[in-house]
């Protein structure tokens, strides 16, 4: 089991929960992991991606080498086709639909999409409209994590013990809004792969 | 012992609270700025009563973390790379006076400048001091070299320099933990004038450092993180520095490389090691991540013996850090060539945030400079030098801490005025205030701006030394008060807000603005914190 993946968005986008999720999961499984991040500067409403890779051996490189990633997870339109390159053959993207604008030459979105659309292995889910369906729109990052989630290799209810690691702190009600975000999206790739 | 995920930073410092440490010195810096806060938050380090906190800056922190290892407890120290130059003069004489209790300086380097004004290599810094140094390769050598680091630091009562670089840094991985050493109790050193740097002291301390060359020659021949690994195909022989061995290993998905490693985690160079490679070898590759530090040592001046391949013969791009393909390509492995990013994708360059009062702190001085012609603003390092970007194209210098209000000054002193600085709070205190007193001790033509948000804002919002004292700080260093005018950097006050820049920078002599509104991140921040405490205190109560 190996899995390379690239984690992209925008800084303040929190790209990170979906990396702690999915590394809490990898160790709960026994794995070995390794997350390099971004801190600083691009921090400030720049272009963010992490390294995030899992495997049952031992890993050499915190950085995943360059057309080599299983699996790009983006929580912004552009941000995924950005780093779409990263990719190896056959590696899947998957992404929010929902664009996040903070420049003044954001391109086309239909563009964008069109773009994403033609790449064959991709799921392309508009997160933020299933998370305020379900009433809680600071959970589009898990409907991602969620929709993510097809690919993993991760047993089982091995990431809804992370959410619950992750958020018991903010209490019973957050950790079931966020497991409930990550089945819909789950459930939302399934049928997006069928049709 | 279940293994904690800790990046490396983090690794450092639990690894540094386990080998007993008695304090931690630091000034935010990324990619280091981690470190500390590990520490700051832990229960643990607060139960065994670590000191910890920020300091003012650098070269306060160094000299700090060597008072507490003159008393004979450890220290650690932690900057990123160009915090170690503010600290240089500490440094570099604390190789001279040695370490009682043991000492650790941390210099986290930035090649490829993510997040810095340069990629220097702070492996020249322990050359340069004479001390051993260390390069961690992952988060647990990290953990581990610590321990190891204020070992060596007691053995020969020497101060020890561990570098790393931005990927380990900021890289998770899981660590597992040794056993927790109690901490040192207070000894003074046993030689009453070991830190007593006159010239007659100093002489000898100084043939003490070069003495004990030898030993720290021995100590890293014998080193475990030197490490020769024998492979048959000798047409080259590979030197693999700190990280760059993982960008080795991962060209090798079997794990078996051909050609005989030299793997270096501890300096001064092992001579008989690199000497047996060079023997055996016919070409010799050395991977480093930084500066060819290495590479230079052992590179053949004259060019008459074997091939030193590295970044100096273009073997590797000079600049910039390694990655994986990088050291395939240098290894002559066929890297599949990656497609180029779709033309519809623009840059999205890091930005002020929405609201941030450094926004119209710049649009009210944009306007007040309008008159004059362009190239007057000095600025400094922090958010703010996000106003070199568009809308704002605000500043026109941005070089080391402190140097704005200099800049103005030797460009005021050169009859260029008006000449205006730009600087942060923290930044101000880290090393403003004796350019500020220069300025008034010259009377000095230049308006001074000092950017108060409260924080150290672009390394994660960490606790200003400013707040509250800067207008008592510039009153002190001689600035007339009825020059020293705080305002509110808010749309609403923008014309009052103009009109003040516009006198003051009309004002012959020395003046201080300080727009003062706290960081929007900084804020939002305690707001939480401040909400979730009082969530804990209804749970305890009820």
């Amino acid at each position: 089991m190996k899995k390379d993946i690239i984690l992209a968005g925008v800084g303040g986008q929190g790209i990170l929960s979906i990396a702690a999720s999915i590394g809490l999961a990898a160790i709960d499984s026994g794995w070995f992991i390794k997350q390099a991040e971004v801190h600083g500067m691009s921090q400030r409403g720049g272009d963010v991606h992490s390294d995030l890779r899992i495997s049952d051996k031992e890993i050499a490189s915190d950085l995943i080498p360059e057309g080599k990633a299983d699996l790009v997870i983006s929580v912004e339109p552009m941000e995924a086709l950005r780093y779409l390159p990263m990719l190896a053959p056959g590696g899947w993207l998957v992404t929010n639909t929902e664009p996040y604008v903070n420049i003044n030459n954001y391109p086309d979105l239909q563009n964008i999409l069109d773009e994403i659309k033609a790449y064959p292995n991709h799921i392309a889910v508009d997160a933020n409209k299933i998370a305020s369906d379900l009433g809680q729109k600071k959970s589009a990052n898990m409907v991602i994590l969620g929709a993510a989630s097809l690919f993993l290799d991760i047993e089982g209810n091995k990431l809804e013990k992370s959410l619950h690691k992750l958020f018991q702190k903010k209490g019973e009600e957050v950790v079931h809004s966020n497991i409930k975000a990550l089945a819909a999206g789950r459930e939302f790739a399934e049928k997006y792969i069928k049709n | 012992m279940d293994k904690l995920l800790l990046l490396g930073d983090e690794a450092i410092a639990q690894g540094a609270m386990d080998a007993g440490i008695s304090g931690i010195y630091a000034y935010p810096g990324t990619p280091s700025t981690e470190i500390m806060e590990y520490v700051m938050n832990s229960n643990e380090a607060c139960e065994k009563v670590i000191r910890s906190g920020w300091a003012v800056n650098e070269k306060t922190a160094m000299e700090a973390a060597l008072g507490m290892s003159y008393t004979g407890k450890r220290a650690i120290v932690c900057m990123k790379h160009v915090g170690l130059n503010v600290a240089a003069d500490a440094f570099i004489n604390s190789a001279i006076t040695g370490a009682n209790g043991g000492i650790v300086v941390v210099a986290a380097d930035d090649p490829s400048m993510h997040s810095s004004q340069n990629e220097q290599d702070s492996r020249f810094y322990g050359k340069f001091a004479m001390v051993p140094t260390l390069e961690p390769s992952n988060q647990q050598e990290a953990y581990d070299m610590v321990h190891y680091g204020f070992d060596l630091s007691e053995r020969y009562q020497i101060p020890v320099l561990m570098r790393l670089t931005t990927r380990l840094a900021h890289s998770r991985s899981g660590v597992r933990r040794k056993p927790v050493r109690v901490q040192n109790s207070i000894q003074l050193p046993s030689n009453s004038r070991q830190y007593i740097l006159l010239p007659a002291n100093a002489r000898r301390q100084f043939r003490h450092l070069l003495e004990n060359q030898v030993h720290f020659q021995a100590d890293s021949d014998s080193s475990p993180y030197n490490v020769f690994l024998d492979g048959k195909d000798k047409r080259l022989g590979i030197v693999a520095c700190g990280i760059a061995f993982n960008y080795l290993m991962e060209n090798f998905p079997d794990r078996n490389i051909p050609f005989p490693v030299l793997r270096i985690g501890q300096y001064p160079v092992s001579r008989p090691k690199m000497k047996k490679l060079y023997r055996e070898c016919d070409e010799i590759l050395v991977l480093e991540d930084g500066f060819p530090v290495v590479e230079e040592l052992i590179g053949n001046f004259f060019g008459e013996g074997k091939k030193i391949k590295g970044r100096l013969d273009g073997t590797i791009q000079r600049d910039g850090e390694l990655n994986p393909n990088k050291v395939g390509m240098a290894l002559g492995l066929v890297i599949p060539e990656v497609k180029p990013v779709s033309k519809a994708v623009t840059a999205r360059p890091p930005k002020l945030c929405q609201g941030c009062p450094h926004i119209y702190s710049y649009n009210a001085l944009n306007e007040a400079l309008s008159g004059f012609t362009k190239g007057r603003v000095f600025s400094d390092i922090g958010c703010y030098t996000l106003g070199a970007l568009e809308p704002f194209d605000a500043i026109n210098t941005c070089v080391d801490m402190g140097a704005s209000i200099t800049m103005a000054k030797g460009a005021s002193d050169a009859g260029f005025v008006p000449a205006v600085a730009v600087i942060g709070d923290s930044t101000f205190t880290h090393s403003g205030m004796t350019g500020l007193l220069d300025a008034v001790n010259d009377g000095s033509s230049i308006t001074v701006i000092i950017l108060d948000n409260a924080t150290v804002a672009m390394t994660g919002g960490q606790k200003s030394s400013a707040t509250g004292k800067i207008e008592i700080i510039c009153e002190a260093l001689g600035v007339e008060k009825n020059h020293i005018r705080v305002i509110n950097p808010s749309p609403k006050f923008h014309e009052e807000n103009m009109n003040i820049f516009k006198n003051e920078i009309n004002y012959k002599g020395v003046s201080v603005i300080i727009p003062r509104r706290e960081c929007l991140q900084t804020a939002a921040k305690r707001i939480k914190e401040q909400a979730n405490m009082k969530e804990t205190e209804k749970v305890n109560v009820s």
